[in-house]
């Protein structure tokens, strides 16, 4: 089953690296992978999404722990959590089929971010199903292009309100020939 | 005070309390070295950085200290790939340390550059890329404390020519090591210590399996007292040697694929295992469906993440092993399981053993013999260290362990050419201890450049080469399942005696039983390195043998009554 975890790690070099090669070298499968800036300044957070069961999760818990960069893991799998994905889609549709799309995006409640003389961009932000759905709705309108961000979720109300504070020493070792992790998906 | 980073490095060192290190130098390292000579460190010069690093490893071994290896950048510190992979599967602290090319040169594909940090980051508990003077002192000081924390293992330190050039001043307490708090929260899920407890009052037929982390946890005592108190025989990994007494009345002896038949019976039979700081290995548990169907089972590993992985337990506990057994102990309640030990004794009955030394001379040479010996020769107080084969099983088997840490030899990843070095290594930390290299003749030759090192620092080390002219582990393997189509098994080797002579080494040929007592006790005599080449009956299999992936009860058992195993 799809397990989600949101891990803190230290802001540094590399860290996005030590993670990703983590899930590979011990044979899980990324089903998603967001990171972006938190609350604190040098901690990012990662929202990880991964297909495995209740021991495998137990034990990428603990894998995780052993990274140093690595400060705090939740398992929000089962945590009342609010999950959404961003997605952009690029609609061909011209003419009379543009109405219709239109239309379709009003029921979503997506937003038309860009309109072209040949195609249009749509905006949306929900869970991965209305997005999935939102997709197969499109798609005959002939989806040209189209990227997500992957999920992000947090847990409802104040499960853990520890705070974590930014590290300074040895792990600060960052350089500036390495670009910082502070947003990206994988 | 305004020191460069070189400086910082080796003062950075010798605050860690190292005293020896393990290296071979280079362009992207040269400023580190250039400083080295002003600093109170014994720098062995090995033949090949391979070698830096098993010696280090061998010295952490020998010692429970962290070793040191260094490296230029480049081939330097690929060439210590393997040694780091070796230190991680074992749980070796290290701390390797390699030069890097300019931080303005990074990226560019300079000369000698190479991603040393990406390379080594699935193989070590954690790598640094330094690039600025002032996270010289912290990388160091963090890198010691992350080798020795928790499950020991290796770090690597790259650090930029640039920053070893540079200087700072330092502020050493502000350079202490900050590691995650988060790392000792317990998980949901753990099991505790009344779970296990209870299982262990209850059991009938318990049995402890005894791992590396015994050793490495020091708790060679406690477990002894848990055995004892509850009446409770103990079965060893390879890497458990040593942690209890092999002459312990309720050490039965060595588990899994070359193990004895007794114990991996005595685990298909067990009600309960309490498996105390061992990773169920696939070359212990063998076929994992039919691995210990009929037993409960309790793990404490200093690892979480070890829990769960290849067996399912019943009580998984996270802890330092010898935290846990301390307070487990005074809540045992004694138990004498007479029963249960007499049903192990008659399984052992079983297993045909005879006292090897017992065997009438038939002018044959084998290997077990030849180990055999060598411990009675070494009153079992030598450090053995070797390298990976069948002698290394057969030294498992027939060199009788008493004390921790007196077997080094790779686990984990089996890596052929680690003995010779690692028992530089061993020697270095332990200068008093006699210690002996058993190696085969195929391993011997990969990492064989070491004996110069022995010889510049005068070492005394005595290696025992096993030659059986084949790469006698796998030619076993094609014996058994490849019908003896010995495909490039057969191998040749030197003079190993008048290679020995040219390092100015002395040297021995041993090719008869009568020979060894002699031969040894004159290695033993010499206070420098010394060869034996025993030259062993070329195609003996080790005996008994789990084939890989078979169930743990069906052992290869050896087809006459001639050696299955030491009796003492
Ligand atoms: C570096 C490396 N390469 C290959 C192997 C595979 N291997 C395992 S045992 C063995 C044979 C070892 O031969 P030798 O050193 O002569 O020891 P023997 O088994 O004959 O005692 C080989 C090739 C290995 N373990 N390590
Ligand atoms: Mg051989």
């Amino acid at each position: 089953m799809l397990h989600t975890f949101a891990v803190y790690v230290d802001n540094k070099p590399g860290v996005l690296n030590r993670v990703a090669s983590l899930f590979r070298r011990r044979a899980f499968n990324i089903e998603s992978l967001t990171v972006g800036h938190t609350e604190t300044d040098g901690v990012s957070r990662m929202t990880v999404v991964v297909d495995t069961d209740e021991y495998g999760a137990r034990r990428l818990e603990a894998h995780l722990y052993k990274l140093v960069p690595c400060r705090r893991v939740d398992n929000i799998t089962h945590a009342p959590a609010i999950a959404r994905d961003l997605a952009l889609i690029k609609v061909a549709a011209t003419g009379e089929a543009r109405t219709h799309v239109m239309q379709l995006v009003d029921v979503y409640r997506a937003r038309i971010v860009d309109v072209s003389p040949e195609s249009m961009v749509i905006e949306t932000t929900g869970t991965e199903d209305k997005i999935d759905s939102l997709v197969e709705v499109l798609r005959p309108y002939g989806v040209v292009e189209m990227v997500r961000t992957g999920r992000v979720a947090m847990a409802r109300g104040l499960v853990n309100g520890r705070r974590i504070a930014p590290r300074t020493g040895a792990g600060a070792a960052a350089s500036e020939v390495n670009g910082d992790i502070s947003s990206c998906s994988v | 005070m305004t020191l460069t980073g070189a400086q910082i490095l080796w003062e950075a060192l010798v605050r860690e309390g190292v005293t020896d290190v393990f290296g071979y130098p280079g362009g992207a390292i040269l400023p580190a070295y250039d400083a080295m000579l002003a600093y109170p460190i014994r720098h062995v010069l090995v033949r090949h950085e391979q070698g830096a690093a098993h010696m280090a490893d061998g010295f952490a071994r020998a010692s429970g200290r962290v070793g040191v290896a260094i490296a230029t950048s480049g081939p330097g510190a690929t060439n210590m790939v393997t040694g780091i992979a070796t230190a991680m599967m074992d749980s070796s602290p290290i701390v390797c340390i390699t030069g890097q090319v300019g931080s303005r040169l990074i990226g560019s594909d300079a000369f000698q550059e190479t991603d040393i940090t990406g390379i080594t980051l699935p193989i070590t508990k954690h790598n640094y890329l330094v690039t600025g003077v002032h996270d010289i002192a912290p990388a160091i000081r963090e890198a010691f404390a992350i080798a020795r924390a928790g499950r020991p293992g290796p770090v690597l330190i790259d650090i930029t020519k640039d920053a070893q050039q540079a200087s700072a001043e330092v502020d050493w307490d502000a350079a202490a090591p900050r590691l995650s708090e988060a790392y000792d929260d317990a998980l949901p899920g753990d099991g505790d210590a009344h779970d296990a407890l209870a299982l262990i009052a209850t059991a009938e037929r318990p049995l402890i399996l005894a791992g590396h982390g015994i050793v490495q946890a020091g708790a060679e005592r406690q477990v002894r007292e848990l055995a004892e108190r509850a009446g409770i025989p103990i079965a060893v990994t390879l890497l458990g040697i040593g942690g209890v007494p092999a002459s312990h009345p309720l050490n039965m002896g060595m588990m899994g694929m070359h193990g004895e038949a007794w114990v991996n019976q005595a685990i298909q039979e067990a009600d309960l295992l309490i498996a105390l700081g061992m990773r169920f290995d696939d070359r212990v548990t063998g076929n994992l469906k039919t691995y210990a169907q009929t037993a409960r089972k309790i793990h404490v590993d200093i690892d979480r993440a070890e829990l769960n992985k290849n067996v399912r337990v019943d009580v998984a506990i996270a802890r330092d092993l010898r935290a846990a057994l301390d307070e487990w102990l005074p809540l045992i309640t004694p138990r004498d399981r007479a029963g249960w030990l007499a049903r192990i004794h008659a399984l052992k009955g079983d297993a045909a053993v005879r006292d090897i030394q017992n065997l009438p001379d038939d002018g044959h040479l084998y290997a077990a013999h030849v180990i055999n010996d060598l411990w009675r020769l070494t009153h079992g107080d030598a450090i053995v260290v070797t390298d990976v084969g069948q002698h290394q099983m057969w030294e498992a088997q027939y060199y009788k362990h008493d004390t921790p840490r007196s077997l080094i030899t790779s686990g984990g990843l089996g890596t052929m050419g680690f003995a010779l070095p690692a028992a530089i290594g061993a020697k270095i930390a332990c200068p008093d201890k006699e210690v002996w290299v058993v190696v085969g003749d195929g391993g011997f030759q990969m990492t064989m450049c070491e004996l110069a090192t022995a010889v510049q620092e005068q070492l005394d080390i005595n290696v025992a080469i096993i030659n059986n002219g084949y790469l006698g582990m796998v030619r076993q393997w094609q014996e058994f399942f490849y019908d003896k189509r010995y495909a490039a098994t057969p191998i040749s080797g030197p003079d190993f005696a008048r290679l020995a002579g040219s390092f100015g080494i002395p040297a021995a040929v041993v090719k008869t039983r009568a020979e060894v007592a002699g031969a040894v006790e004159a290695a033993r005599r010499q206070k420098r390195t010394a060869v034996i080449d025993f030259q062993v009956e070329q195609e003996d299999t080790v005996y008994p043998m789990v084939p890989a992936g078979a169930d743990l009860h069906k052992m290869i058992r050896r087809p006459s009554p001639i050696v299955e195993t030491a009796a003492d």
